[in-house]
Order: structure tokens, then sequence, then C-alpha cells
């Protein structure tokens, strides 16, 4: 049986999910910052993270975004194959969903329609639109708004095999050092391992969709994702860069099969304020 | 303990500061960004005036969030400041006394800072709706089609914010986290 969805419903979902992620910090996060307070014993540290949380809930009582940096708008699409979308164009709909989410929830427009040439495209489109192709009829939206002071702080390399576990860890914390204060410390840290170059990026982007504080089911990589949050929160760097001990709040590993010859490893770092929100049609 | 400072930043009040230091800022800021900078530095060079009186005057790093109705301005945290290491020391010979913004600083900023008297405060990365909260009057003065990136007058009041460098060397991103290794032990 195929099920039909009105491209309408998909521009409905994305523009209430566009706002709503911007406005309302996720439980996950807030409970990570909760914890890291509580084990914060750094005075300028504590007083920082006392701040955050100031931010999101007046953030929540004003319904005006967490950050002004509201982001580009990841958008990740799961659809059933089952699924058949009437009524336009899918990609459109996303967009205006985009447009419309960014304009009637006062979010700041911050896309600029070429990288070299710049020009701001005014509504905040396109949006970075994943498409994963699922058995069965579900149609899965998942928004990530990103901002770019943390996403400039990301960085990829392409490991020979041999470098191992330890080039991984040696990167990731080279990769939070040389972040420092720029991306909003406390940040939260998606790594992907594995497939090839494009595709280590987009795991370590998916990496951040993850709960924090959440585990990959795989103890090899629960092991690691523990130890090296572990390391980075050794570093010192802190809330703002500040000095503390709360310079990461999660950092999720998600992996894939990838060639013989390779190691590609990709590290995407987020803020506090890692928005994220799905819904269903 | 925050400090109570009242705008303008006169070499005086300049001096007085220190990395670390806490303080609540009161008066009138202007905001730019990348491509504000790129033209107040532009028209410098050809001998133009900019659009406000650069004398003792403090930069927000900024991009707002609009407006929302019945709101004076959306959500207003500070950008990355490095993006503007390229425009700072220019600003600051033409008078510019202090930056408001987040994240590391080339040495050529820091130098800067020390023949200018200059200082750079922190305001909390991602805290836009806190900080919104300080800003009391805002008016845009310029560069009206960069949008969020547009010249606006502000005038803020107790806006919480941290020295992170002062016009003596000192660099908060460096001591901060120095003292807490020392304390904490270093983990490389």
């Amino acid at each position: 049986m195929i099920r039909e969805i009105d491209s309408g419903q998909v521009t409905d979902l994305v523009e209430k999910l566009c706002i709503e992620t911007n406005v309302y910090l996720p439980e996950d996060v807030r409970e990570a910052i909760r914890k890291a307070r509580e084990a914060e014993d750094w005075e300028i540290a504590a007083g920082i993270l006392d701040r955050i949380s100031e931010n999101y809930e007046l953030a929540e009582q004003r319904h005006m975004p967490i950050c002004q940096d509201t982001g580009m708008a990841c958008v990740f699409l799961e659809i059933g194959q089952d699924v058949h979308v009437t009524g336009g164009s899918l990609e459109e709909a996303v967009n205006e969903g985009v447009r419309r989410g960014y304009e009637r929830g006062y979010l700041r427009k911050s896309v600029v329609a070429d990288p070299v040439r710049r020009g701001n495209t005014g509504d905040n489109t396109p949006a970075m639109i994943y498409y994963d192709i699922v058995p069965g009829d579900i149609f899965r939206v998942t928004v990530a708004p990103k901002g770019f002071g943390s996403e400039n702080m990301s960085a990829i390399r392409m490991f020979k095999p041999s470098a191992g576990l330890d080039g991984i860890r040696d990167f990731i914390l080279e990769t939070v050092e040389n972040a420092g204060p720029n991306p909003c410390p406390p940040m939260i840290v998606g790594v992907g391992i594995g497939g090839t170059f494009d595709k280590a990026a987009l795991l370590a982007k998916k990496a951040l969709l993850r709960p924090v504080g959440s585990s990959n089911p795989d103890p090899f990589y629960a092991d690691l994702e523990r130890e090296m949050l572990g390391k980075i929160n050794e570093l010192g760097i802190g809330p703002q860069g500040f000095g503390g001990r709360t310079t990461a709040l999660g950092l999720q590993i998600e992996t894939m099969p990838t060639h013989i010859a390779g190691m590609p490893c990709a590290i995407n770092i987020s803020c506090h304020v890692t928005r994220h929100g799905s819904g269903e049609i | 303990m925050e400090r109570k400072i009242t705008l303008p930043l006169t070499a005086e009040l300049a001096g007085s500061l220190r990395a670390g230091d806490r303080v609540l800022l009161t008066g009138t800021v202007y905001t730019s960004r990348d491509a504000g900078h790129k033209r107040m530095c532009e028209a410098l060079a050809r001998g133009e005036s900019l659009p406000f009186d650069p004398k003792d005057a403090v930069i927000y790093y900024v991009g707002p969030a609009p407006a929302p109705p019945g709101a004076i301005i959306g959500s207003a945290g500070p950008t990355t400041s490095g993006r503007m290491d390229a425009y700072a020391p220019t600003l600051m010979r033409a008078g510019v006394r202090g930056m408001i913004g987040k994240g590391a600083r080339l040495p050529e900023v820091a130098q800067a800072m020390q023949e200018y008297g200059a200082v750079y405060f922190g305001a909390i990365g991602g805290a836009g709706a806190l900080l919104a909260e300080c800003i009391r009057e805002c008016e845009l003065i310029a560069y009206e089609d960069l949008g969020a990136e547009a010249l606006r007058r502000l005038y803020v009041e107790d806006m919480p914010l941290t020295v992170i460098m002062d016009c003596h060397g000192g660099d908060l991103y460096k001591q901060g986290r120095e003292e807490w290794l020392k304390e904490h032990g270093t983990a490389r």
C-alpha cells in the first residue's frame, strides 16, 4: 500500500520545528548542563553555566531564540519507501517550511547565496537536506539548526589505518584544543569514523543528533566516548574558554565500514545550544 | 564581584580593567560584524569618516535576530571575534577603545590593544536571550542593506561581561586555563 502525503504537511512540520528548536533547548542538553554545573567546582565556570541556564529559560519564557545565530537549517528526512509525496516538489516544500519558520519565528536569516561572492538570500534558504529511504511508510522530519561559530571549528582527516585508535584520540583532542573558546564551550563533539570522505562528515553531524549522554551501542565505542569526554574535560578550557572543568557536555561517535586503505575521521563541533527536534507525518 | 562601569571607555577606565574582571557595562555601544567592518575600513581608507564617532567607542560584534512584536531587538549574543581581527587594529587607530565578542584574537590585535589602550570584553556566546534583556534602545544608523549585519546604536544597561584581554597584555584565555590546570594537574 502506498501512503500519500501532501507536500503542504511537510512545509507545516518544517516550519513548526524550525521555530521550536530555536526557542526550546532539548531536555537532553538541559540535563547535561545541569549535571556539568553540579560537577563544576571552578567559580568563574560555575557562574557561566548558571547564566547559560538562565538564558535558555528566559528564551522559553519570552518565546525568543536561545541564540541569535539561529543557524543553517539542517533537515533530515526519513522517508518510508511506501510513501508518495504529492502536491509539488519535496525539496521546495522543505525550503518553504524554512522560509516561513524563519520569518514567522523572528529567526535570523544567516544564509548567503554564494560562498565566495556572498549576498544574503533573505529567507535562510536553502536548507541542508538529507534523505534516508527506509522500509515501511514512515515519514519523519528532524530539524537541527546549526550555528557557525562551532561549525567553523570542525575538522576532517583521512588517516592511514596504521594511525589506529591513538591517531583518532589525538585528532579529537587536537581539534577541541584548536577550537578553544571559539565554538562557545561547553561544546558537544560529534565524531564520525569510517565510510568515505563525505560519509565521515555526515556521520559526525548525525552523531550530534543523538541524545547528549547516550552511548554508542557498541561497547568498544561507548568506552571510547567516555574516555575522550573525560580527556577533553581535563584540558581546562572550560565554559567560554575562561578556564574550568566543563569544556564539553558530551561526545558521541558514529561509525560505518570503510576501505582497506583508509580510516576517515570527521569531527563536528557544536555548542551548548545544540538544537534538534523531530516530528512525524 | 561584578564592577559597574559606564561608557565612554576613557583611557583611564580602560587602563583600570584587568583580564578576568567581571563587569556590568552601561552606555552606548555600536554593533558591527564581518561585512560592516569591511565597509568601515574601506571608508577610513578613502579618508571618509565613520557613521559614528569612534573616540573611546565600544563595538559589539553581534548580528541580532529580528525584533519580535513588542520588543526592540531579538536575541543578541556575541559572534566570533577572530573574523574581525583583520579590521580591528585599523578601528583602534581611529579611536575605538573597546570590543565585545567571544573567542580568540590574533597577536596583532593584542599588540594594537596595548598600543592604543584598548579592552576586549567577552559576552557569553550563545546567551542571546539574556543579553537582549540588557538592551534598552536600538537604532539603525548605517548599512541597512546588510540586514542583521547593519550598523546599530545600542544603549545597554548592566550588560554582564568579562574582560578577556586588557591593555596591559593580560589574557583570560591563557590565565584562566593555566590557573585551572595548576590546581587540577595538566592533561597531556
